[in-house]
C-alpha cells in the first residue's frame, strides 16, 4: 500500500465509492481478460462436476441444460474408472517417464547451463545460446517430424548405416526403447530453454565468493560444490516442485503424435488415456472423473513438496505470508 | 633496438594482461583435455540443433536424381530446385494451410497482446480497489487446471466447434505472461506518471504515451510467445477442426507426414519448373515453410528472452 502513486482517497462514508470513482479505468482494463479466463478457465472448472453425473449432452437443448439435467451419480465414474486396468497402466507409464526424466533430464540444463558460463567469449556463447533456445519453439509435430527424418526408418541415420552395410534398427516404432526416445526428444527441444533460468542465477553470484575460495586453497571442483552450487540450490528446488507437482502430466501432443508408431501399449499416459478413453468415445463422465484425479493428486503433491521445502528451510513455491 | 624491444615486451605485456582481464588471476588455467571436452561438447550440441533443420532444408530443394542418388535425405547441396515449393505454395490444401495458421496467428497474437496488456497494467497498482481479491483470481488458475473433458464441453457448448475462434479465445490470456507485463509495468518509476496525471492525462493516456513506449523489449518477447503458440496450435485444431479446409498448417503437416496422408495439391506447375517434384523434397518443403516463420522472427527478439523470464520468475 506504500507504493500508491495515485491521490490519496478521502477518509470515511463514501470511500468505498470514490475509490471506485477513481479506479474504474482500471477496472474496466482487467474486464475481458477476467472474463476470458472465467468463461475458459472458471467454467470448465466448476465443469468438472460432470465426474459425479452421468452426463448426456442430447438432454436439454445446450450443453448447459445438459449439465442441468443430467443424473447425479455420486462415484460410480470413479468407481468405473478404478476398475479399469488400462487407467492404471496409463498412471503406471506416466509416473514412470517422470521419475526418467527426473534423472536423465532434469540435470542436463544444469549442466549445459555450468558448460555455457564457463564460455568465457561472449559472442561465442551467444551464438550457442541463440542455436538451443531456436527448438523451444517448434511445435511437438515438427519436433517429431525432425526426428522420424533423422532417426526413423528411412531417416538419414538408417541411410548411413544401410550405405555401410549394417543394419537398421527404427527406433521411432520400438516400444521398447520409447521411453529413451521422448526424454531425447524433450531434451532436444527445451535443454536450452531450460538453462536459461540456471544462466541467470549463475550471472548473479558474486564473484568476490570465488576468489575468498580460490585463496582458501579451494580448486575448481571445491568452488562448484560450495560456491556455484548453493547458489543454484533455491532455483534447483523450486523446479523440482513445480515438476512434482505436475508428475502425472508428462506432456500430451508428443506422446499423441506418436502412439500411432509404438502402439499404445507403451505410449498411453494420463492424459492421452483421458483422450482416447473419454473423448473419442464420449464417456464424459469418466474423462471428466480422470481429469479431477490428476488434478487432486497435483495439487496434493504440490501443497506436499512445498511443505517439504520449508521443513529443509529452502523458501519453495509460495510462501506463508 | 632496445627502445623497440621495450615496447614490444611492453606491447606483449598488454596483450597478456588483456587475456587475463577475461579469467581473473585466481583462477587456474584450465588443462588442455578440459578445453577440448568443453569444445567438442559445445560443437555436439549446436550441431544436434543445426544438422537436421540443414538436411531438412537442402533435400527440400532436391531433384529426383539427387534424392535417388543418396537414398533419401540429402545433407551435401547439388542444386536449388524450387519445383517443391512451387507445388505446395500454388493452392491446395498446404497453401490455404498457410492462409489459416497466418490469420489465426495475427489475430490471435493481437487479441492475447491488447487484453494481457490492458489486464496487467490495470493490476499494476496495487492501491487500486479490489486489487488483491483481483490478482488472486488471476493467479488462482496457475494451481488449477480444468482438465480436458470441461473445458471440451463448454467450446464445443458455445458452438465454436469448426470455428477458427476456438484456436484463439480459450488460450488468449496467458496468466504466465500477464504476470511478466506487470512486473515491468511496476517497475517503471511512478514519477513518470504522476506528471503525466498532473498534466491531466487519464489512464488510457498514460497507458499508450508512457508505459507501451518504454516497454518494447518485453512486449515483443511476449508477442513471440503467443505468436508461437498459436503458429504451433495442433492439438486445439485436432479437438474443434473437423472441417479440413479450415485446418491449420500444423494438422496438415501432422496428416500428411506422420500419418503419411498425401494432401490435396493443386496440380499446377509454373513454366521452368518440374510438375511432379519428388515426394520427399515436397514433404521437407512443407517442414521448411513450417519452421520458417518462427526462425525468422526469433533472432530479433531473442536477446530480451533472459529480460523477460527473469522479471517473471523473479517477481511471479
Amino acid at each position: 500500500m506504500t507504493e500508491t502513486s495515485l491521490p490519496a482517497p478521502p477518509a470515511r462514508a463514501s470511500r468505498r465509492w470514490l475509490r471506485l470513482k477513481r479506479d474504474w479505468q482500471f477496472l474496466l482494463m482487467v474486464g475481458p481478460a477476467a472474463l476470458l479466463l472465467f468463461v475458459f478457465h472458471y467454467v470448465p472448472t466448476i465443469g468438472n462436476l460432470v465426474a459425479f453425473q452421468d452426463y448426456n449432452p442430447f438432454l436439454g437443448d445446450s450443453a448447459l441444460g445438459a449439465f442441468l439435467q443430467s443424473e447425479w451419480v455420486a462415484f460410480d465414474n470413479f468407481l468405473e474408472l478404478f476398475e479399469d486396468a488400462a487407467f492404471w497402466e496409463a498412471v503406471r507409464s506416466t509416473l514412470a517417464i517422470t521419475l526418467f526424466q527426473l534423472v536423465f533430464f532434469f540435470p542436463l540444463p544444469i549442466a549445459l547451463a555450468l558448460v555455457l558460463h564457463d564460455v568465457a567469449s561472449a559472442r561465442l556463447r551467444g551464438f550457442v545460446q541463440s542455436v538451443v533456445y531456436l527448438p523451444h519453439f517448434f511445435s511437438w509435430v515438427l519436433v517429431i517430424t525432425f526426428f522420424v527424418q533423422m532417426l526413423g526408418g528411412a531417416g538419414l541415420l538408417a541411410q548411413l548405416l544401410r550405405q555401410q552395410g549394417f543394419e537398421p534398427w527404427d527406433i521411432m516404432t520400438n516400444p521398447d526403447s520409447f521411453i529413451v526416445l521422448v526424454t531425447a526428444e524433450a531434451v532436444w527441444k527445451d535443454v536450452g530453454w531450460g538453462s536459461i533460468v540456471f544462466l541467470a542465477a549463475l550471472s548473479t553470484i558474486d564473484p568476490t565468493l570465488y576468489e575468498a575460495a580460490a585463496v582458501d586453497g579451494a580448486t575448481g571442483y571445491r568452488r562448484l560444490l560450495h560456491v556455484t552450487l548453493p547458489a543454484l540450490r533455491p532455483v534447483i528446488v523450486l523446479l523440482l516442485i513445480l515438476r512434482l507437482g505436475d508428475a502425472l502430466s508428462v506432456g500430451f501432443e508428443q506422446y499423441l503424435l506418436q502412439r500411432e508408431a509404438v502402439g499404445r501399449q507403451a505410449a498411453e499416459v494420463l492424459d492421452t488415456y483421458v483422450y482416447h478413453q473419454a473423448i473419442l468415445p464420449q464417456q464424459w463422465g469418466i474423462g471428466a472423473a480422470a481429469g479431477l484425479f490428476k488434478a487432486v493428486v497435483g495439487l496434493v503433491l504440490i501443497v506436499a513438496a512445498n511443505k517439504l521445502a520449508h521443513a529443509l528451510g529452502e523458501q519453495g513455491v509460495y510462501s506463508k505470508s | 633496438m632496445t627502445e623497440r624491444a621495450e615496447i614490444l615486451t611492453e606491447a606483449s605485456a598488454t596483450v597478456r594482461v588483456a587475456r587475463r582481464a577475461v579469467r581473473p588471476a585466481w583462477q587456474e588455467a584450465p588443462s588442455t583435455p578440459a578445453v577440448f571436452a568443453k569444445s567438442a561438447l559445445l560443437t555436439l550440441v549446436v550441431l544436434m540443433v543445426l544438422l537436421p533443420m540443414w538436411s531438412i532444408l537442402v533435400t527440400s530443394f532436391a531433384s529426383r536424381q539427387t534424392i535417388n542418388l543418396t537414398g533419401g535425405m540429402v545433407v551435401i547441396p547439388r542444386e536449388l530446385d524450387l519445383s517443391a515449393y512451387v507445388t505446395i505454395l500454388s493452392g491446395g490444401q498446404v497453401t490455404r494451410a498457410l492462409g489459416v495458421s497466418f490469420l489465426v496467428t495475427l489475430v490471435g497474437t493481437a487479441v492475447s497482446l491488447v487484453l494481457t496488456v490492458l489486464a496487467a497494467y490495470g493490476l499494476s497498482r496495487p492501491s487500486t480497489i479490489g486489487h488483491r481479491p483481483l490478482l488472486f483470481y488471476f493467479l488462482v488458475t496457475f494451481l488449477i487446471y480444468p482438465g480436458l473433458v470441461p473445458s471440451y464441453l463448454v467450446v464445443s457448448g458455445l458452438g465454436l466447434k469448426d470455428s477458427l475462434w476456438s484456436l484463439i479465445l480459450p488460450n488468449a490470456i496467458s496468466v504466465f505472461n500477464l504476470v511478466v507485463l506487470r512486473s515491468f509495468f511496476m517497475g517503471i518509476p511512478s514519477e513518470l506518471f504522476d506528471s503525466a496525471r498532473i498534466d491531466g492525462a487519464n489512464e488510457w493516456a498514460v497507458l499508450f504515451r508512457i508505459v507501451l513506449p518504454l516497454s518494447r523489449a518485453v512486449l515483443g518477447v511476449v508477442g513471440l510467445f503467443y505468436a508461437v503458440g498459436y503458429w504451433n496450435a495442433y492439438f486445439n485444431a485436432l479437438l474443434y477442426i473437423d472441417d479440413n479446409e479450415l485446418w491449420p498448417i500444423q494438422r496438415v503437416l501432422q496428416s500428411y507426414i506422420l500419418a503419411g496422408q498425401a494432401p490435396q495439391l493443386s496440380g499446377m506447375s509454373l513454366p521452368g519448373f518440374n510438375a511432379y517434384p519428388p515426394t520427399l523434397a515436397v514433404k521437407m518443403a512443407v517442414v521448411v515453410v513450417t519452421v520458417l516463420p518462427a526462425v525468422i522472427i526469433y533472432p530479433f527478439v531473442q536477446k530480451n528472452f533472459t529480460k523477460g523470464m527473469l522479471v517473471g520468475a523473479v517477481k511471479g
